[in-house]
């Protein structure tokens, strides 16, 4: 396929946001039930929140430029009951308000207790929060199975698909929660925090790893045969139907060379998974913010060039109709 | 239940391209707006098209065959492009299963042409809607136009009747029996999606004539060991007659 700009970007972007949100949740949970400290005066969760929406606005920006008729867009949440892409739609502004509500409680001191029980006390803003889970959750999902939902597009059809969307963008969402909690000082969030995106990013290694080994013993069903339906060892296609190319030569081939493919696939796998991890590893214990920062642009970074080989290796059917591009 | 289709007779096409050519004519006058070009008249031409004629070459020399493919939407009974469609815009008439685009609610994410293994759908670069072959659901049942002529424009204009329409769902339509007769076949079946278009294949008229055939066994004339003419060696009284 060829990839486009306009979904890379609303994918790692969004998917940034959904595992900060994760994370920002995740330390109020544990803090809540005192596991871990509070977060004192600092404006932590409104913070998160705040650069969450950002990061769901930017993709939701992106989005649009993928669209040949922008103003038509709402007509998209119309058909939720098929459509995964219309799921998402819809899932993804119904998490910017969770998220927009929560920030909003959380950077105007608007929480209040909203249940009790002997010791147990909770928060107004953890339910929101537990609502909030909800939509990312589910906005992780339609996202992913936008891609695994297209049987014929094999490198896609498979859970590792949900499974990699889901765990790239709580890893680099953690990434973000951490260096976001060693910038204001807190040294116990930071620790606890970065243990899970070293966790996280190890664990989408192992999945990501596994989808590329998958991918690259993958055994087309379509062949040249199938597809004009003439039982011959030796087709050979002569005219593809079209002088100067058409759509299907150029949306579904990303025209780049197999040693661009291969360079990629080098570089996502050293900026998305080591080097985060390394500098995350360094910089955990004596609070260096900067290195912390820099660990999430690199595997943002990362994680575009991710994004990019994810379209540029699936290879769409209609190919074998235009062989000779 | 009615569904529309075109069959392709791949034994007669000859990849001539008026049905192509016819398609873009037909279509691109319709209602529903022009067919759009980019540098249609100058270096590397690129539009869209709903139909696309393709060449093969099948076989190594010196036993190849050229086989000409033309290529549109298959109408697949099980569309795989209509579910995946955010807004309702692709859609498969319940009347006669021609699966279609409204250009009206069209947002242009592609995400059909993905979702479509032929890749028969094509965006209009120009007005940035999805759009493929509509069976030209604007002609076939304009009652303007003399019967006869109640047919897509591909059909009407292959020169070779390679291109045949009806209702693959009547048993004793002309194009069901073609498939039942010819052998026809659909595209990538492994899918599941159930094109509606068939193909009919390649046909050879061969004939086997073995030796014994060629001289005629149960000859009478063998029977009576009568041997019927034989030419004389030698001069005859005729060479010698004056009359």
């Amino acid at each position: 396929m060829h990839p486009a700009f306009s979904v890379i970007f609303l994918t790692t972007l969004i998917g940034a946001a959904q595992g900060l949100f994760l994370a920002l949740f995740s330390t109020q949970v544990y803090s809540e039930f005192e596991l871990l400290p509070g977060i004192g005066d600092t404006n932590y969760y409104g913070i998160g929140a705040a650069i969450s929406l950002i990061l769901l606005i930017g993709g939701l920006v992106s989005s649009f430029f993928h669209l040949g008729h922008p103003e038509r867009a709402w007509r998209s949440a119309t058909c939720w009951r098929t459509s995964w892409l219309s799921r998402e739609v819809i899932a993804l502004p119904t998490m910017m308000l969770a998220v927009f509500v929560y920030g909003l409680i959380h950077l105007f001191g608007l929480d209040s207790i909203a249940f009790t029980h002997g010791e147990i006390t909770l928060s107004t803003s953890l339910f929101v929060g537990i609502f909030g889970v909800v939509t990312t959750f589910a906005l992780f999902i339609c996202t992913a199975m936008i891609y695994a939902c297209i049987k014929f597009l094999q490198e896609w059809a498979s859970p590792l698909t949900v499974i990699n969307y889901f765990l790239f963008g709580t890893a680099s969402g953690f990434t973000l929660a951490t260096a976001l909690a060693s910038y204001l000082g807190l040294q116990e969030h930071t620790l606890f925090l970065g243990g899970w995106a070293i966790v996280l990013t190890i664990l989408v290694f192992i999945t990501r790893t596994a989808s590329l080994y998958r991918n690259s013993r993958i055994k087309h069903k379509s062949t040249v045969q199938s597809a004009i339906g003439i039982r011959h060892n030796k087709i050979q296609q002569k005219a593809q139907g079209a002088m100067g190319g058409s759509f299907n030569t150029r949306e579904y081939f990303h025209g780049k060379t197999a040693m661009f493919l291969k360079s990629v696939k080098f570089i996502f796998m050293i900026l998305v998974f080591p080097v985060p991890v390394l500098l995350l590893s360094a910089s955990l214990n004596n609070g260096n913010t900067e290195v912390l920062i820099a660990a999430f642009v690199i595997q943002y970074i990362g994680l575009l060039a991710e994004r990019w080989f994810f379209f540029a290796q699936a290879n769409h059917p209609q190919n074998i109709y235009y062989q000779t591009v | 239940m009615t569904q529309l289709a075109l069959i392709i007779d791949l034994n007669v096409c000859v990849g001539c391209s008026a049905c192509v050519t016819s398609c873009k004519e037909w279509n691109t006058s319709g209602p529903a707006g022009f067919m759009s070009d980019e540098n249609p008249y100058q270096k590397d031409p690129t539009g869209t098209f709903f139909n696309r004629v393709q060449t093969y070459e099948v076989g190594e020399f010196p036993k190849t065959e050229t086989v000409h493919f033309p290529k549109s939407c298959l109408h697949c009974e099980e569309p795989p492009c209509v579910p995946v469609c955010p807004t309702g815009a692709s859609y498969k008439r319940k009347l006669d299963g021609i699966v279609l685009v409204d250009y009206d609610k069209c947002i242009g994410c592609k995400y059909c042409s993905w979702a479509c293994p032929y890749g028969a759908r094509e965006i209009d670069e120009h007005q940035k809607v999805m759009k493929k072959c509509t069976l030209c659901v604007d002609r076939i049942y304009d009652e303007n136009l003399p019967e006869a002529e109640r047919k897509p424009a591909c059909v009407l204009a292959c020169p070779t009747n390679a291109r045949l329409f009806g209702d693959v769902h009547d048993a004793d339509s002309e194009v069901s029996e073609m498939i039942r007769d010819q052998g026809g076949y659909q595209l990538m079946p492994e899918w599941g999606t159930q094109p509606s278009n068939h193909y009919l294949p390649r046909r050879k008229n061969k004939i086997t004539i073995h030796k014994d055939e060629l001289v005629r066994v149960d000859n009478p004339l063998n029977k009576e060991q009568k041997e019927h003419h034989k030419p004389v060696d030698g001069s005859v009284l005729d060479d010698n007659s004056f009359i």
